[in-house]
């Protein structure tokens, strides 16, 4: 178990280093450095140089790298151009942000997928089972964008019960119970939608799950002996069948991520999507190298969750 | 006369006799499954109709811009209305259509055939190619695509439609690359292969028209599904500002009008057209797309 989990650890490594290597190169095909934003009129040409060259920036590619990678590794990203700010500050509050957005979502999407894929299964083919299929249907086809802006539009705007952006209203002080309130409030809207956009993975495989388990034997012995139906699908089928859906919660971090960028931007929501669009239309680009990479890093981190999971709960997959 | 009835009996018998193939499935699939056939009409009309469409609208005229017109309501003067520009809405619509559709079908044609090729050799061969190939795939899958696709777009000197559509196809050939070869591994262990191997047949021959025409209804169900998918990430792309460049509207761009809340709020004819063309289209080539992958698969057949 424990060398399964070593052996994805060290995969990983390599796959870092890529992506680094990577977003390096496109960093250094950005136009612009550190001090573009410094000069002023008033500013020494040859001043500005001095700093350059004290910085770095004509040093070889590869000792380049070499700085950024370990300043990045001790926290130290550079600064905002447009903020004037670390970027690891001005990061640190979005991730926040963003972080709750996702728990709020992740919550959302399995305590409406898991009922349905429950009910799909076990009532197969019947009228309710087609309208589940349906649901997850037109939900995997709709593209976030489209829905996020009708929802928006639907319950923002032409009947107003959510808040329009922003993550918390002014009038609560931080730490009372208005604000938390208010807080999950404005997040509310953003999470529905982005929890309804995603069951459509676990709804089907829970739904498919389901209907393989009832021909099993495990079930033909409870039932047997005398277990009411409603017992074995709570305490035999869904316990089964739970296990590999734990095993697509880091797939599920990966997707959330991706769809950060649409929800935040539309629904106005300051987290790490939104500031990735913001840095790209300022030409931010110390900040725009550090998002890209950290949200790099998190796919990656999501992807190994899912195999140390699936490996616990399945240990015919683990590597040797 | 007798010889007649004869050759009747026999080629009705041949018929019976021999079981449906290719496209004698997917009709009887559409046939039926009603909701199929009706979306699969509807989406023949709807291109069909942006095409033809297209052909009488002049571009040039459509996006200049006149602020007599400015958000004009439905009806006065145009018959969906215009934006900001005072712009038909209807002009725009079917010319973001017809773009938008374009590009998709380009993006999934160079991805397909990329993704087919790479799929089928390295599943056919193997080994030392496999082995790289995979762990390039393996790295492609845990990008941040849409970050990534977004920053290629901003960085990119020269920016115009061919280079949207190369920065798109160089992160979507992927997904079909991985598909195909886990088919391509387990068919070239297949025996009709084994034994074209040892009549001497080449191996690109093997391939292409051997391996292939086996796998082509899988081919057929992914361009389509991928189809729905690049309309997907163009329009939202577009949406975002990072998709097509603005001399080419897309139905996206005219989505994205409606990032300005007085337009989202209050005129929904700039914004709510494209929206739901957008998800009609969606909505119509996924289904159209599920039921293709129920008629390659025997199991899953309704007809």
């Amino acid at each position: 178990m424990w060398k399964t989990v070593l052996r994805r650890f060290l995969v990983m490594i390599p796959q870092l280093f890529v992506l680094s290597l990577l977003i390096f190169i496109m960093a250094k095909f950005m136009p612009g450095d550190p001090f573009t934003g410094l000069i002023t009129p008033e500013t020494d040409p040859n001043v500005i140089e001095e700093l350059k060259i004290k910085a770095g920036l004509y040093d070889p590619w590869y000792v380049q790298y070499y700085n950024w990678i370990t300043n990045a590794f001790q926290g130290d990203f550079g600064d905002s151009y447009t903020f004037k700010v670390s970027v690891s500050s001005l990061i640190g509050e979005r991730a926040m942000n963003t972080f709750w957005l996702s728990l709020l979502s992740v919550i959302l999407l399995y305590a409406i997928a898991i009922p349905l894929g429950i009910l799909a299964g076990r009532y197969q083919d019947s009228l309710l089972d087609k309208g589940i299929v349906l649901y997850s249907f037109i939900s995997y086809a709709i593209p976030t964008f489209v829905l996020s802006l009708i929802f928006l539009f639907m319950f923002g705007y032409h009947i107003p019960i959510f808040p329009t952006s922003g993550t918390v209203d002014v009038s609560h002080d931080p730490g009372t119970w208005g604000y938390f309130w208010s807080k999950v409030y404005h997040m509310l809207l953003p999470a529905i939608t982005y929890a309804l956009l995603a069951t459509t993975g676990v709804i089907q495989y829970l739904r498919s799950e389901i209907i393989d388990s009832k021909s099993m034997d495990y079930v033909k012995t409870a039932r047997s002996k005398g277990l009411p139906i409603s017992k074995v699908y709570t305490k035999h089928i869904f316990r089964n069948s739970l296990l590999p859906i734990a095993a697509f919660f880091g797939f599920t971090i990966t997707g959330l991520l991706g769809g950060s960028v649409f929800i935040e931007t539309i629904f106005g929501y300051p987290g790490m999507g939104q500031l990735f669009i913001s840095s790209i239309a300022s030409r931010d680009y110390s900040v725009i190298t550090t998002l890209v990479m950290l949200f790099g890093f998190l796919t990656l981190l999501g992807s190994l969750l899912s195999d140390i999971i699936m490996s616990i709960v399945d240990p015919r997959i683990r590597i040797e | 006369m007798t010889q007649q009835t004869n050759s009747t009996e026999n080629t009705a018998k041949d018929t019976i006799s021999s079981p449906p193939t290719g496209f004698q499935v997917i009709l009887r699939e559409f046939k039926k499954d009603k909701l199929a056939m009706f979306s699969l009409i509807l989406l023949g009309l709807i291109i069909v109709g942006i095409y033809v469409a297209s052909l009488f609208i002049d571009q040039e005229e459509l996006m200049r811009i006149s602020i007599r017109g400015k958000y004009a309501e439905p009806g006065e003067g145009f018959i969906l209305g215009a934006d900001h520009g005072g712009r038909s809405i209807l002009g725009q619509l079917i010319i973001g259509a017809r773009n938008s559709i374009t590009i998709a079908i380009i993006i999934t044609i160079i991805t397909g055939i990329a993704g087919v090729v790479i799929g089928l050799v390295t599943g056919y061969f193997g080994g030392l190619i496999d082995n790289i190939f995979m762990r390039i795939i393996d790295f492609f899958l845990t990008l941040p695509t849409t970050m990534i696709i977004i920053v290629f777009v901003t960085i990119i000197p020269k920016y115009n439609v061919a280079a949207f559509i190369l920065i798109m196809s160089l992160f979507l050939w992927i997904g079909t690359a991985r598909l195909i070869r886990s088919k391509s591994l387990s068919e070239s262990r297949r025996d009709y292969v084994s034994a074209s191997k040892t009549m001497g047949t080449r191996n690109s021959t093997i391939i292409f028209k051997e391996i292939m025409p086996n796998i082509s209804s899988l081919i057929i169900v992914e361009l389509t599904l991928n189809f729905a998918g690049n309309v997907g990430i163009e329009t939202g792309l577009s949406f975002l500002g990072f998709g097509l460049p603005p001399s080419t509207p897309s139905l996206g761009t005219l989505v994205s009008y409606a990032a300005n809340p007085e337009v989202l709020s209050t005129k929904l004819w700039v914004w709510l057209p494209a929206a739901l063309l957008i998800l009609v289209l969606m909505l119509g080539i996924n289904y159209v797309g599920q039921a293709l992958r129920r008629s390659a698969d025997a199991r899953q057949r309704l007809g």
